[in-house]
């Protein structure tokens, strides 16, 4: 359970261009199901997310998680937080070129300092999942983007995440492979993994595997169902 | 954090560090090759001038503790029959075990236009019209032992000799220049009046001794200049330093330049690297670990080029005789005596040396390294 | 003054962490007066990313000065060459009035250097910083210190001429000067024995004693331990320990073990000894901010690891005396 309370979040604080993207959000993300957040472009989705994830420190409100309150932690806590419990997907998705697909998948977990041999039959396993176990020594820029995005998965999960973000999940993606992913995001959700996403894509946000859709409109949120 | 959680985590940073640096290639060996050769450098004059010291000491161990000259109007002048036997009556000197006469000189060879060192040593017997030379003549007159060879001396007159040996290599530094010859020749060769000596060696067995002889000896003999071997060690060592200190001086902007080059490689990170570290942040690296995954990459990188700037300026300075450094350190003698320095390595000096050059690229990239890992975290996921 | 490339290197290295914590102290006063680890607000999230900036900054002055001691010792040994009557690392320091002082300098600097190493590595794993503010008032208040070690060894190095005859250890530390030193010096073997044992295995007790129950008392005795166990040692190396490496009853001289005529078994002793009483007078002062909630299971297991240290670094130290002594052909006692 992740609640937040009053959140806001300012960019530039005390120069000319400040900018609040977030004025006063209060919301509670229930544990072990969807939640989609959608909004126009600018609406401050992102910068939700950053802030549920532990990316980023809210300027003002309270950030709960599992009962723990970690608003004031700096970053060096709010990141083994992260690393715990959090998994990412990004829209780009943000793979390290020059690098196969197993040590991508592998890198969250470094900063762990678990032996290499197990996280590698970890990765294994994972790859072996989403069904790329035969380019597991690819280098990922040779992969598509289906399969990159697959990759991107599995990263996420190598620390074994609670919860996972994912931002945009489907915006570089034709509807062939959003099904697709959509089909994995539905696997995740029965293995009981919480899930927070925006999208403007109705594919996603209207498909049954998302149980609550949060709708944000500059910086507040305008309905929640 | 366990010990063996620390160590599998340092492992994994240095295995992604190395991987990135295999992938920037051309940038790397770039900052490699400048940094070796600012080592390469810096151990070489720093290795040179070492050498050179020892060396010196090692020649001058086995001179004599005092060796008197005398003085007239303030010029070095010979020393006059009786003089010697003046010193052992008049003198009561404690703690001097033996006291000689020396003789030696310079001879200006015109053929190769330089400066050989006669003497007449006393504890070698050289039959007359012998003569036993230095390395550097064998080389320079192309000289072997059974060759005659002829000196045009002061006075005109020819002089033959016939070679008898040429002196081994060790030590060069002093030997390579000399032309050893019986005592008789050396008086003819120089028209050196009879009964006269170059200056007087005295040897003294302690060595706390050494300055009451000196002080006793300016006292009774107020005409005599006595040298202490430990003066000329000292002096030679200072000079020695001040050559070094002064290379190091002028290589300081060396140093600068590169710690400005580090500092610029290491702030003008590529897109590519802004991305990758911007990544890494965003799943779950913190700060400190980029950090210290940036330093195992700076440790890496200064450990390699120490060691293979070191190893270079070895092979360099111990057989190629260093080539390029040896007209600014060397000096002193026209016909450069081509010696092949004793090995040597010393801890403070290679202290020294990477105090020198990993201290200032470690200054140097503190800041850019710190700008690159405090990229925030969520910067990934606004592009 | 004598132009030698280790001269040069330990003024650079000194100019160049007075340089540094200079640069620093603006953000240490902004620091004290700014930190508020409870706001998101951008100025401090701004500190938070320059304290990983000044802490590896200063964490690297440390470690230079740390490093900058062993040279300052090792350096002056090599000096003693140049100047008559020098026969160690004590001719050369004695060549002017600034030589010891420099050296009691850079050791306190050490010290310094490895307790604020210390303070820093609990702090910064402690959720909320609290010890920041000390931590950077700590680097305020050190900056004079850093000034003054730079200001004796310039005019120690500047003052260096080889022409002067100094006085060396058989001097200093002969049983008639009147010098702390040489009063210890002149200590009878047997009591020196027994108080140099005692006082070692009084501070390896105890740090082990802390290793084992890490809670307040058993840490202020190891830090009171290392201290009184750093004493009884240097006393011990002057009275008796050095007459058995060099074989002679006579020459009490705590620096000419570190010449290459001894195989540089000084080191030996030194390293481990001063590791060790850096280590558990570090772990006394941790244990004053025990009662902080964040900071007390971290101060635990720091103050027991460094606790652990002092008694290896002692035991060594220890180990390595008594093998000296051992081996020597030396009878003090019979
Ligand atoms: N680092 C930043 N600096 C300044 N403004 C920013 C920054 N990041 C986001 N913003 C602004 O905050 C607003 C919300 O952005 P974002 O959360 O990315 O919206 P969305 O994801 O809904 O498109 C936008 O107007 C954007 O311009
Ligand atoms: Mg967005």
């Amino acid at each position: 359970m992740i609640e937040l309370t009053g959140i806001r979040k300012a960019f530039n604080q005390g120069r000319h261009n400040e900018y609040w993207a977030l004025s006063g959000i209060d919301l509670a993300i229930p544990d072990q199901r969807v939640t989609a957040l959608r909004g126009p472009s600018g609406s401050g989705k992102t910068t939700l997310l950053t802030i549920l994830g532990c990316l980023a420190r809210p300027t003002e409100g309270r950030v709960r998680l599992k009962d723990e309150d970690i608003s004031g932690l700096p970053e060096r806590f709010l990141t083994e937080i992260r690393r715990r419990t959090f998994g990412f997907i990004f829209q780009q998705f943000n793979l390290i070129r020059g690098l196969s697909a197993l040590e991508n998948i592998i890198l969250p977990a470094y900063p762990t300092g678990q032996p290499r041999q197990a996280l590698l039959e970890k990765a294994e396993a994972l790859l072996a999942g989403v069904d790329l176990g035969q380019r597991r020594d690819a280098q990922v820029e040779w992969l598509s983007g289906g399969e990159q995005q697959r990759v991107a998965i599995c990263r996420a999960l190598i620390n074994d995440p609670e919860i996972l973000i994912a931002d945009e999940p489907t915006a570089n993606l034709d509807t062939k492979l959003s099904k697709e992913f959509l089909g994995i995001l539905e696997k995740l959700a029965d293995q009981g993994r919480t899930i927070v996403l925006t999208s403007h894509d109705p594919l996603v946000v209207d498909s049954a595997v998302v149980d609550f859709v949060v709708t944000l409109r500059d910086g507040r949120i305008v309905d929640a169902k | 954090m366990p010990m063996k959680t620390w160590i599998e985590k340092q492992r994994h940073l240095i295995d992604f560090t190395l991987a990135s640096l295999a992938r920037r290639k051309a940038k790397n060996l770039g900052l490699l090759f400048i940094y070796t050769l600012l080592v390469f450098v810096l151990a070489s004059v720093a290795l040179y001038a070492h050498a050179l010291r020892t060396e010196a000491q090692k020649v001058l161990a086995s001179s004599p503790e005092i060796v008197l000259q005398r003085l007239v109007a303030g010029r070095h002048d010979l020393i006059p029959p009786g003089y010697l036997e003046q010193i052992g009556q008049n003198v009561r000197l404690r703690g001097v075990q033996k006291m000689e006469g020396r003789l030696w000189g310079y001879y200006y060879d015109s053929v190769v236009k330089a400066n050989y060192t006669f003497m007449a040593p006393r504890d070698m017997q050289i039959p007359r019209g012998e003569i036993i030379v230095g390395p550097a003549l064998e080389r320079s007159r192309g000289l072997a032992a059974g060759n005659g060879i002829s000196f045009r001396s002061y006075s005109g007159e020819l002089h033959t000799f016939i070679v008898a040996e040429v002196l081994p290599q060790t030590s060069e530094l002093v030997s390579a220049d000399l032309v050893l010859m019986h005592e008789e020749d050396f008086r003819a060769f120089f028209k050196y009046p009879e009964g006269h000596w170059t200056d007087i060696a005295m040897s003294v067995a302690n060595p706390q001794e050494v300055r009451n002889v000196a002080i006793k000896l300016l006292s009774t003999l107020p005409d005599s200049r006595p040298i202490l071997r430990d003066e000329v060690l000292r002096t030679y060592a200072s000079i020695f330093d001040w050559r070094e200190g002064l290379m190091l001086a002028l290589l300081s902007a060396a140093i600068l330049a590169f710690g400005i080059f580090a500092w610029e490689k290491a702030a003008g990170l590529s897109a590519e690297e802004r991305r990758e570290i911007g990544i890494l942040k965003a799943i779950g690296w913190e700060t400190g670990d980029v950090i210290k995954m940036k330093f195992w990459e700076g440790l890496l990188v200064s450990l390699l080029a120490f060691l293979l700037g070191y190893v270079a300026a070895y092979l360099h300075v111990f057989h190629l005789d260093a080539m390029i450094f040896e007209p600014v350190l060397k000096g002193w003698a026209v016909l450069y005596p081509r010696f092949t320095l004793p090995p040597h390595i010393d801890g403070l000096q290679i202290a020294t040396l990477f105090f020198f050059t990993v201290f200032p690229y470690t200054a140097a990239v503190l800041v850019p390294i710190w700008r690159a890992a405090t990229t925030d975290p969520d910067t990934v996921m606004r592009s | 003054m004598i132009f030698q490339p280790a001269i040069i290197a330990l003024l650079l290295a000194a100019g160049i962490s007075l340089f540094m914590l200079l640069a620093a102290a603006p953000f240490a006063v902004r620091v004290i007066r700014h930190w508020d680890v409870a706001s998101g607000s951008e100025r401090q999230l701004q500190l938070e990313r320059l304290t990983y900036l000044f802490s590896t900054l200063v964490a690297f002055v440390c470690l230079v000065q740390i490093l900058a001691a062993l040279l300052f010792v090792f350096n002056a040994d090599k000096m003693s060459v140049m100047f008559v009557g020098a026969m160690c690392a004590v001719g050369a320091l004695n060549v002017n009035a600034f030589g010891f002082p420099a050296l009691y300098a850079q050791l306190a600097l050490f010290f310094l250097a490895t307790l604020w190493l210390a303070i820093n590595h609990v702090d910064s794993r402690a959720r909320d910083y609290p010890l920041v503010r000390l931590k950077y008032g700590l680097l305020l208040a050190a900056i004079p210190l850093f000034a003054l070690s730079l200001y004796l060894q310039l005019q120690y190095f500047l003052g260096l001429k080889a022409d002067v005859i100094t006085s060396c250890c058989g001097s200093m530390f002969s049983e008639q000067a009147s010098t702390l030193a040489s009063e210890v010096s002149a200590l009878p073997p047997k009591p020196a024995l027994i108080g140099f044992y005692g006082g070692l295995c009084a501070a390896i007790g105890i740090s082990i004693w802390h290793w084992l129950r890490p809670r307040d008392g058993s840490g202020y005795l190891t830090g009171i331990g290392a201290l009184a166990g750093f004493g009884a040692a240097l006393a011990g190396i002057l009275a008796f320990v050095s007459l058995y490496i060099y074989e002679h009853p006579h020459h009490h001289c705590p620096f000419c073990i570190l010449k290459p005529d001894y195989a540089y078994q000084g080191y030996w002793l030194y390293i481990p000894l001063f590791t060790g009483a850096a280590a558990g007078m570090s772990a006394g002062v941790l244990r004053l901010f025990s009662r902080r909630p964040t900071l007390a299971p971290i101060i635990n297991i720091t103050s027991r690891a460094l606790a652990g240290v002092a008694a290896v670094g002692f035991g060594l130290f220890l180990a390595v005396a008594t093998l000296m002594i051992w081996r020597s052909n030396l009878i003090l006692l019979d």
